[in-house]
């Protein structure tokens, strides 16, 4: 993401989390975890040093897509799914913004799923937070694409048959150079992810495990409540081995190209046979591998899986007007309009 | 053999007016071969006017029916406006290419054949049960056969090609005798040549040598004893250029950018016939034309749509399917009142349809087809020149009025070539409009301009405007999500007055022809060569009889009404159903006759004048 330097001489803006804050009345359901999102967002965008007007928050429908009206900063409320659509024109036109786009399990990965992967192949240069409750909550409670096998819903009375999306594994696949997991509760990881997303050049991508305690109350509890996640998640940080647990002595180990959970101590494992994770690899093999991990199986991962430093589409757009510009010179209207032959009537 | 002496005298006939259809496999180099002929006709001064009419198969199976693409060209010494009713020449390549286009040749006409490509084989594909060049089936046609594929074969002897790589080349053979024959020289097409195969030197050398063996074939055989010569056309002084609806309209948004100082943007996914106009936007990234090739129609408007919330000139174009796609999308650009040219290039529908062939069938779907009261303004542009001027008309009105436009051009004009009158810069207006910025008090997004009614276009980046817009309801002036019944009733009507203002602000219709009289006959978009040249006709054959055409559909000029009710009888010819004339009967209760084919072809002028004769001789609605 890009930040804007404040101008030589001057000094660097100051704003505080008052600053982002709009005059609008939050309408979530009261004890939404999309407030708890909403918090720290207001709260990280001072650390990046950029003037609220070069910020632009972009979203589609659904509970997260009312996201940008509270924020003081420039925004749009778009169409369903299509938010990516209008940040990746915004993005084009003007590289100079810090772009969000605020989206939900539904309007990423349903009807927008197209925009989804193209505009993380593209690498366009935006931070996506994408809100996942597992429900469709705005239309009060159908299934979404993240919904689990089996999930009984008003429109699947007898119990979803569609197997959900993996969505890190399928934002990696479609080559996105920042895939990130987090969750509503634990403010100080969200905090911290949402960060790390914003600084980083390129799509990013920020899943945040969200809980709708209207439609689907719960669908995250048993791993992220505070008594059990530390032996339920598995917090990821980059060079340091994934080990988890309480006591700190789970970890995981490979096997082949499958994971285990191991116990340090126990079966002759130690510590040197947990894997060091690795964020910065430039191939995606253990992030994709960590994408797969998921409770109960596993410790549900979350962190920052993959972060790594490709070209984003501005760059490569501006590179080719520039060797364009370079090769042919600054277009001139007046030779475009007698390209070709021409001949002249007296 | 017969000696010089006995040789007939060999004579030169002046026209004022010649069509030539080339027809043949879509892998002939049928467009090319027209192309060629257009260009040199053009620069030698004729007025010119194209149908290209290909099949959407890239190669249907070699020598099959669907398989034809033709390239009728008209080129005069007078103004003209249509490609021609009927070829005065047919060129066929093989006996499909004759099957599917003798029948529109005029009889007496020229029909010159490919006469190697008519083996059994060949003539089974066409379904012919016996051979027409032997059957008597073409007396009425003055028929040329030439082995044009042996004769180009000998031509490029010694050349390191296989045979169907020399195959390939006796489209220049063919077109070498067509300049013969109407005496042209074959100087720009042996430069273009030059400068497309330049770098394969084989290539080019065998295409030259077709194109040579061509001409030389018309001068040395007796078959042609008349050449023929067009003179130039009278046309009004200045610089010209030869150019096609989809390079008008591509030069026509780039230069409206330029206009508008603004950054251009185009967001579009490919689709026929619209591809040519992001090819040719692709292509001018040294003006700094950020050309988008998206994931889907949908991305494709999306995109346009936050590059304009960016401050940028944005466009999106596709063709009838894609605005299907597009409409979600158009609402929103509605909504939210921001600039947004909507590039309908129309094909024959619905559905996937006929994507190469032409309709208007859309005209309806641009104005109705979104959910909610939904107003834009819609142009269309009447001739491939005129795509330029339109352009920059639709900007201006997207920039001044804050609102998404759509440009309604159709595969007749898009493909379509004309000669073209280069304008001045200088000459063209000013449709600059400026971002908002910093007043006093709260910041109002939907505060309106008193003229105009346009909201301030207030792009990221400048201080003090952070506001939130969307496809919610607005409140009118504040612009923040509201669901109060009266903002939603007086929000719908100013969305509806801001577009009806514009009546005041555009060309009043014109009309050539009385001022009142027996007949007017309305139309909008491509058919306005077809309906100019019928009028022509019918007022020198002492009709009473005028023509409008409209360039703005909605919203119509301010004296249209006034234009309809001046003559006893209205018709109006469209390639769709009468969706001009729902609309007009609508507005202003005129009892209009509607004339529509829907073939996939332009009009003929002859079967409008024969609808406008039986209109004068009392016809009603047939």
């Amino acid at each position: 993401m890009t930040t804007t330097e404040a101008p030589e001489g001057t000094a660097p803006i100051q704003l505080t989390r008052k600053d982002f804050v709009s005059d609008q009345e939050v309408r979530w359901c009261p004890g939404c975890g999309d407030y708890s999102i909403l918090a720290q967002t207001q709260k990280v965008m001072p650390d990046f040093g950029v003037p609220k007007e070069n910020i632009v928050f972009i979203s589609g429908i659904g509970c997260s897509g009312r996201l940008p009206y509270y924020m003081n900063t420039y925004g749009f409320h778009t169409i369903h799914g299509r938010a990516p659509t209008l940040a990746t024109g915004l993005k084009t036109a003007r590289p100079d913004l810090m772009v969000w786009v605020i989206t939900g399990d539904g309007d990423a990965l349903s009807i927008g799923g197209n925009h989804f992967i193209h505009s993380m192949r593209r690498n366009v240069d935006f931070t996506m937070v994408m809100f996942n409750n597992r429900i469709y909550g705005l239309t009060k409670g159908q299934t979404s694409p993240t919904s689990e096998f089996g999930k009984r819903t008003k429109s699947t009375p007898m119990g979803s048959i569609d197997r959900p999306v993996m969505p890190l594994t399928l934002a990696l696949a479609a080559e996105a150079t920042f895939v990130a997991r987090t969750v509503d509760t634990h403010t100080e990881h969200l905090q911290r992810t949402l960060e790390a997303a914003g600084r980083h050049r390129g799509a990013s991508y920020v899943e945040v495990l969200q809980n709708c305690n209207i439609f689907n109350d719960g669908a995250w509890r048993e791993f992220t409540e505070r008594d059990v996640r530390d032996d339920r998640m598995l917090v990821l940080e980059h060079g340091q081995p994934m080990i988890f647990g309480k006591d700190r002595d789970k970890g995981i180990r490979l096997n082949g190209l499958h994971p285990e959970v191991v116990t340090i101590g126990h079966d002759g494992v130690t510590e040197a046979d947990i894997v060091v994770h690795d964020a910065h690899a430039e191939d995606p093999y253990l992030a994709l591998i960590l994408s797969r991990m998921f409770w109960p199986e596993f410790p549900v991962p979350v962190g920052i899986l993959r972060d790594v430093s490709q070209p984003t589409h501005s760059d490569l757009i501006d590179e080719q007007i520039d060797a364009a510009r370079a090769k042919s010179g600054e277009g001139d209207i007046a030779k475009a309009l007698v390209a070709g032959e021409t001949w002249t009537v007296s | 053999m017969t000696t010089l002496s006995e040789a007939p005298q060999h004579r030169t006939q002046e026209l004022d007016r010649v069509t030539i259809r080339f027809a043949g496999d879509s892998g002939d180099g049928m467009q090319l071969t027209g192309t060629q002929f257009t260009r040199t006709a053009a620069v030698f001064g004729n007025d010119i006017s194209t149908f290209p009419d290909y099949p959407a198969e890239i190669r249907a199976p070699a020598g099959s029916l669907p398989g034809v693409s033709g390239f009728q060209l008209s080129f005069s010494a007078s103004d003209i406006h249509t490609p021609g009713d009927q070829p005065d020449v047919l060129v066929a390549m093989n006996p499909a290419a004759l099957k599917t286009n003798v029948g529109e040749l005029i009889p007496g006409g020229a029909l010159i054949v490919n006469s190697d490509a008519f083996t059994q084989q060949n003539l089974n594909k066409a379904a012919y049960t016996s051979n027409p060049l032997t059957d008597g089936s073409l007396k009425q046609y003055n028929v040329f056969e030439v082995p044009i594929s042996t004769l180009n074969a000998r031509s490029a002897e010694g050349l390191e090609m296989t045979s169907r790589q020399v195959d390939l080349t006796k489209n220049f053979f063919a077109l070498g005798l067509m300049f013969w024959l109407y005496e042209r020289s074959m100087d720009p097409t042996l430069a273009w040549i030059q400068s497309k195969f330049g770098a394969r030197p084989v290539i080019a050398e065998a295409n030259t040598r077709a194109l040579k063996a061509g001409y030389a074939y018309g001068e040395t055989t007796e078959m042609f004893h008349t050449t023929y010569r067009v003179p130039r056309a009278k046309l009004p002084p200045g610089l010209y250029r030869n150019i096609t609806g989809n390079e008008a309209t591509g030069l026509g948004f780039l230069t409206a950018s330029k206009l508008a100082k603004r950054t251009l943007f185009y967001g579009s996914y490919p689709i026929t016939p619209a591809s040519d106009i992001l090819h040719q936007l692709s292509a001018y990234k040294h003006f700094g034309v950020r050309a988008f090739q998206a994931e889907d129609e949908i991305a494709a408007i999306g995109a346009a749509i936050g590059a304009s919330y960016g401050g940028a000139l944005a466009l999106t174009g596709t063709s009838g399917p894609g605005v299907t796609l597009k409409s979600e999308a158009m609402g929103l650009a509605v909504m939210t009142e921001l600039p947004l040219v909507v590039i309908d290039v129309q094909r024959a529908g619905p559905s996937t349809g006929m994507p190469t062939k032409v309709e208007q069938a859309d005209l309806l779907q641009v104005l109705y087809g979104r959910n909610g009261e939904s107003p834009l303004p819609v142009v269309a542009p009447a001739t491939p020149g005129e795509c330029f001027t339109m352009a920059i008309e639709a900007s201006r009105l997207a920039l001044k009025y804050m609102t998404p436009v759509v440009y309604l051009s159709d595969a007749f004009v898009a493909n379509g070539a004309e000669p073209w009158q280069v304008p001045s810069l200088d000459d063209l207006p000013d449709i600059g409009v400026a971002n908002a910025e910093r007043g006093e008090g709260i910041f109002r997004p939907y505060a309106r301009d008193p003229e105009t009614l346009a909201r301030p276009w207030a792009v990221p980046g400048t201080p003090g405007l952070e506001h939130r817009i969307g496809g919610l309801e607005k409140a009118d002036g504040l612009g923040n999500v509201s669901y109060d019944p009266e903002n939603h009733h007086r929000m719908t009507l100013l969305r509806a007055q801001k577009v009806a203002g514009i009546a005041k602000d555009i060309a009043p219709l014109d009309v050539f022809g009385p001022d009142s009289g027996d007949l007017l006959i309305v139309g909008w978009g491509s058919t306005y060569g077809a309906i100019r040249s019928a009028v022509e006709r019918l007022q020198a054959a002492g009709r009473s009889v005028a023509h409008a055409h409209l360039r703005h559909l909605n919203p119509f000029p301010a004296n249209t009404g006034d234009v309809l009710r001046s003559y006893d009888r209205v018709l109006i010819p469209e390639i769709n159903l009468g969706q001009l004339a729902m609309l007009l009967r609508a507005a202003f209760l005129v009892d209009a006759i509607s004339y529509n084919r829907v073939r996939g072809k332009p009009f003929r002028i002859q079967e409008i004048v024969d609808e406008a004769e039986r209109v004068l001789a009392g016809g009603s609605n047939a």
